[in-house]
């Protein structure tokens, strides 16, 4: 893991992570999740894809991620560092903050001292520093969601996908837990790949907006984010904005008929 | 990023009057069942002396009868010696349909089709009736020892393999994908998801088969009324003689043996995952 000063702008470094074309995606049963989607996530870019509920937002992550294969298409990943958000924070109840965080190491057989010294950074960066004896059912929604986002930090991923993470958290910690997203951003200089169905938050977090229809899901519009990094918290109040919230809206409105 | 301090947990709890509040709630779980103890004596003396007329009140004979039955020195030894043995074999036998349910349930979680070959089997032991079986376990395995903690096996396995099996599949699938997105093989997941996350419900089956096999424990050995007597023998023998006084203060020391392993394994399984779960005890 390597830490940048936060000024740091996010590599400009050109280079594609995931690659999708055409992709499609059938379920034995019949339903058709996602039809004819391309979508590209290069180096520095954080994209976030908008939808309906069931609208295959998350079949998208399960394909990129290699947890199921689609069945038409091409999918294309040039990284084996994959980090991955589910919506619950997916930690086991049994195991205390620092060795929810040490697991994944764990799993790729890291030695012991190496992966604690991993995990205890990657607890710093989410502000965690203090909890790493508590186990999860004595942290909130919010704290269990960052001990989540560290588990995956240790993995140093150039490709983070997350999967509304922030949906279950009320709104005065989500916001705060995007800004903090933002920061990881700018400084991790991982490539991030963003479910949700809050219009607000995939404007102020992404450099590029996709909007899904539902059922089949398809790309029906793109917008790209102009809004410099690191990301002022008060630019959500600002014309421009609203404006982009109100386009994305729309399309999302438009794609729903 | 805000980074608070971890709050000391002890500091909360001295906030509030808690000692007040621990206190009455402590009469109030001790309370009730001593209140329904009292009545059910007083019910039991009601029907010794008033329901029966006294040629036949070794039905039921009176409770303070029963407890100087108990004392007396060649029953209680009797009664001491019998509880040892039953003891023995109920946690030699809890022990072995603990190895075998759990390992039972393992196989069966690891694929499909080894569920549904052994599955049906875990059910049929269930609902045979073990009694009528007794006999036949007698013959094939004699009388002594092997053959009543065979029976204590049969009766307690079952809730060791359903829960057991329960438990590890009722794992999380968003924590089963993390395992698998990291290419865990099954050995990883079962020693590192599966079988803790079903320890909760290991615990539990563990409890209801620690009940059962004081209840196998005493019935081979009620039926086969051979070798060193455990208190099955104890309970027949008593039967058989009309000692009526005897056979209700065994009656109890039985019922209160099972009490005891069940409350045993119940704070077992609280040490062990009540840091984590509400393991009810």
């Amino acid at each position: 893991m390597t830490i940048a000063p936060p000024e740091v702008v996010p590599a400009t470094t050109t280079g594609q992570l995931l690659h999708f074309e055409d992709v499609a995606m059938t379920f034995p049963n019949g339903t058709t999740a996602l039809s004819g989607v391309d979508l590209t996530v290069n180096r520095g870019e954080f994209v976030t894809v908008v939808g309906p509920s069931g609208c295959g937002k998350s079949t998208l992550l399960r394909i990129a991620s290699g947890l199921t294969p689609a069945t038409e298409g091409v999918t294309q990943v040039d990284t084996s560092r994959i980090g991955y958000v589910f919506q619950d924070a997916t930690l086991l109840p049994w195991r205390d903050v620092q060795s929810n965080v040490e697991l994944l190491a764990e799993l790729n057989g890291v030695p012991k001292a190496k992966r604690r010294a991993t995990a205890k950074e990657a607890i710093e960066l989410v502000g965690l520093s203090g909890f790493e004896k508590h186990l999860p059912r004595t942290l909130s929604g919010g704290m269990k969601m960052r001990t989540s986002l560290a588990r995956s930090l240790t993995l140093d991923p150039e490709l983070f996908l997350f999967d509304e993470p922030f949906g279950a958290l009320d709104e005065i910690t989500r916001e705060r837990l995007n800004d903090e997203l933002i920061k990881l951003f700018t400084e991790q200089q991982f490539a991030g790949l963003f479910i949700t169905h809050s219009v607000s938050e995939a404007v102020y977090l992404s450099t590029k907006v996709v909007v899904m229809s539902g059922r089949p899901g398809k790309i029906v519009d793109t917008f790209p984010v102009e809004f410099p990094f690191p990301r002022d918290p008060e630019i959500r109040f600002t014309a421009e904005f609203a404006e982009l919230c109100g386009k994305v809206s729309h399309a999302l409105r438009e794609g729903h008929h | 990023m805000t980074t608070t301090p971890p709050a000391p947990p002890k500091n909360r709890t001295l906030m509030r009057p808690a000692t007040v509040k621990k206190s009455r709630s402590k009469t109030m779980t001790w309370l009730p069942p001593i209140v329904v103890f009292l009545a059910l004596i007083g019910v039991w003396y009601a029907i010794t002396f008033l329901v029966l007329d006294e040629k036949r009140r070794f039905l039921m004979p009176p409770p303070h009868e029963v407890v100087a039955a108990f004392f007396d020195p060649a029953t209680f030894s009797e009664i001491m010696v019998a509880l040892g043995r039953t003891t023995a074999v109920a946690l030699i036998g809890l022990a072995i349909a603990m190895v075998i349910g759990i390992v039972w349930a393992i196989a069966m979680s690891q694929a499909k089709w080894v569920e549904r070959s052994l599955y049906p089997y875990a059910v049929v032991l269930q609902c045979i009736p073990i009694l009528a079986l007794v006999p036949l376990i007698g013959f094939w395995f004699g009388f002594e020892y092997p053959a009543r903690i065979i029976v204590c096996v049969m009766i307690a396995l079952f809730p060791m393999v359903s829960n057991t099996l329960f438990g590890l599949q009722s794992v999380d699938p968003g924590q089963r994908e993390l395992f698998q997105l990291q290419r865990a093989n099954r050995w990883t997941v079962l020693t590192k998801l599966e079988f803790p996350a079903a320890l909760p419900a290991i615990f539990a089956g563990m409890r209801i088969s620690a009940g059962l096999a004081v209840v196998g424990a005493i019935v081979g050995d009620f039926f086969f009324r051979r070798g060193e007597p455990g208190l099955g023998s104890l309970l027949s023998t008593y039967t058989a003689r009309l000692r009526s006084a005897e056979l209700f203060a065994t009656i109890f020391v039985a019922a209160l043996l099972g009490v005891a392993i069940f409350a045993l394994f119940g704070w077992i399984g609280k040490r062990a995952v009540g840091r984590w779960y509400d393991f009810s005890a």
